[in-house]
């Protein structure tokens, strides 16, 4: 058992778990090897991560560097919160519900429906200016709280 | 930490796992850019804390979004095939009569699952940011243990991910996938759910030592200090001073939770209706009794006017019987009322009043005193919903109508005149519209 361990370089329940996880998953693999569309599965469950880890990540990693060094250069650290939170808020709701935003699902919504559907850019974009507007009034709010109540040291 | 270094044969001690001379080799090999890439990782808040208890959270809601998705299959009723994707083999949840109580039921549970799945959509981000660093890690592996379960973190960021994107994309008729929703949605469910499972097994005592730990829940910005190094390496070897605290950071997800929240109820609740601002069923659907929404108009069905006017006739069968009735002399049968939810697969669902002839009353005038089975087919020829079967509980509760009119006035043509299939807690597109026959089994 020791020697199991060490060579493989964990416990041997470790071993067994991984095992199961992997029939099971290999099972579903062989069953929908047979769908006419099995490679696009295939290309959107590994595409989704690698676009997580390598577009979504890396974009929203290099705007926030902006952002930091630009409140760095700037001198106001206090406001960097206020613009990353509605910026986050504005980026999720982008994601969210970019199909709406972007209309790709209209064609088969009025299809199904029979109604013509609304563009919802503007709607996405009113969401956006409030979440920014929201902030910058608290960010009003405490600097003049501030100011006129200055800090104990 | 332990009090002694980890012994030289633990998973995160130097390479001595089989092949040795491959791992001590990917050791000592720094590719280009490795090292920059390590530095990289500044942010002082990443560390056991804040991952186990983002980890926690999903930990408590995933399980809800996966039950009540198993639950939306059953409800689809497997026992007649009609449950997608059908031929599962093995790999099901036990299969149940669904019941026509609470009505609510199919509401609660589908729109949980929608909801909630798309309330945790900054959960799952945060968690993945929190642990980012990982992926980068070099060696990627000391030992075939770790190849293993890097592996299998593939099927569980592939497979959350893939479960939100489908998710996402159907509810919002955006069929830019090309492969059939149902049975992605149901395979992926599984694999993301048994690498869930390897993943908490794996993972739980971790979990449960940093929540015993010092937490840091109310360190403010001016205290918060990186965690001391951890051996799963999340905590920043270099780490620049804080710009948020472990608070901060929660407060901003959990705000972008109720942000989703808030913009995703009105799909479920009548009266929020028009807040779902960002999704298709946010919007009024016309004024007066038959104003709430469709989801497949008589014409997209390709039913005609001639087929639903005065020609329309309902055929019922059953016990060798068959009866042919039109609408008045439907009308002119005992009418029950019911306020009763309709909801969809896709999470919205809305409240009306119904009234119609109890299912079991037309059970009775072709002699099946206690209907074991329905079958119900509908005017429309092409969709994948034209027909449905029933239970024989959702034949005999005394709310399942053949509904033929709403909130007091006849039903729209959207809505499925001359009559439809109500029954409480069904699925929404198994509640068959312009019906032509019903067959029922004793």
């Amino acid at each position: 058992m020791a020697e199991l361990r060490r060579a493989y370089g964990a416990a041997p329940w470790h071993l067994l778990l991984l095992a199961g996880c992997f029939a099971v998953a290999g099972w579903i693999a062989l069953r929908l090897a047979g769908e006419p569309a099995a490679g696009r599965m295939l290309l959107w469950f590994v595409g989704a991560a690698i676009a997580h880890d390598f577009v979504l990540f890396p974009a929203y990693a290099s705007v926030d560097r902006v952002l930091r060094s630009a409140s760095r250069h700037g001198g106001n650290r206090a406001l960097l919160n206020h613009v990353r939170v509605p910026a986050l808020g504005a980026g999720l709701l982008f994601l969210v519900y970019l199909p709406g935003i972007l209309g790709l699902g209209d064609g088969t919504y009025t299809r199904a429906s029979g109604l013509a559907p609304r563009a919802r850019f503007g709607q996405w974009l009113a969401v956006s200016a409030v979440l920014f507007a929201a902030s910058a009034l608290l960010y009003g709010i405490r600097r003049l709280s501030r100011r006129a109540r200055p800090p104990v040291r | 930490m332990p009090a002694r270094p980890p012994a030289p044969t633990g998973p995160d001690g130097p390479p001595s796992a089989v092949p040795a001379r491959l791992w001590r080799g990917l050791d000592r090999y720094r590719p280009p850019g490795v090292d920059a890439v390590a530095r990289a990782w500044r942010s002082p808040v990443r560390g056991p804390w804040l991952t186990s208890v983002l980890g926690a959270v999903l930990l408590v809601t995933l399980p809800l979004v996966i039950v009540t998705g198993l639950l939306d299959w059953i409800a689809y009723g497997p026992r007649f095939g009609q449950a997608f994707p059908a031929g599962v083999g093995w790999l099901h949840p036990p299969v149940f009569d669904w019941p026509t109580r609470p009505a609510w039921l199919f509401r609660v549970t589908q729109g949980l699952h929608v909801t909630l799945g798309i309330v945790l959509v900054p959960v799952v981000l945060g968690k993945l940011w929190s642990v980012v660093p990982k992926l980068f890690d070099w060696p990627p592996a000391r030992s075939i243990a770790q190849v293993l379960e890097r592996l299998s973190l593939l099927l569980l960021i592939g497979g959350i991910l893939f479960q939100i994107v489908t998710g996402l994309l159907n509810i919002q008729y955006a069929y830019l996938f090309g492969f059939d929703f149902y049975t992605a949605h149901w395979y992926g469910a599984w694999v993301f759910t048994v690498a869930l499972v390897t993943h908490v097994a794996i993972k739980l005592p971790r979990l449960v030592t940093a929540l015993r730990g010092p937490g840091f829940a109310r360190t403010p910005l001016a205290r918060t200090r990186p965690e001391p190094p951890d051996p799963d390496g999340l905590v920043a070897r270099r780490p620049r001073p804080a710009t948020m605290s472990r608070r901060g950071v929660l407060a901003v997800v959990g705000g972008g939770a109720l942000l989703l929240a808030a913009l995703t109820v009105g799909q479920s609740v009548d009266a929020l209706r028009r807040t779902a601002l960002l999704l298709p069923r946010g919007r009024r659907f016309g004024a007066g009794p038959n104003g709430f929404p469709v989801n497949r108009s008589i014409a997209a069905a390709g039913v005609t006017p001639a087929q639903t006017g005065p020609g329309w006739r309902l055929t019922v069968r059953g016990a060798g019987r068959t009866v042919t009735l039109d609408r008045g002399q439907l009308l002119a049968m005992a009418q029950h009322t019911a306020a009763l939810p309709i909801a969809c697969v896709e999470g919205w669902s809305t409240a009306q009043t119904w009234t119609g002839v109890r299912l079991r009353d037309l059970a009775a005038l072709v002699g099946v005193a206690a209907p074991g089975s329905a079958r119900v087919r509908s005017l429309e020829r092409a969709g994948l919903f034209r027909q449905a079967a029933l239970q024989g509980n959702q034949v005999t509760d005394p709310d399942a109508l053949l509904a033929l009119r709403v909130n007091g006035v006849d039903l729209s043509p959207d809505h499925g005149y001359p009559a439809r299939v109500i029954v409480p807690a069904l699925p929404g597109v198994h509640c068959t519209k312009w019906v032509e026959e019903i067959a029922f089994d004793g």
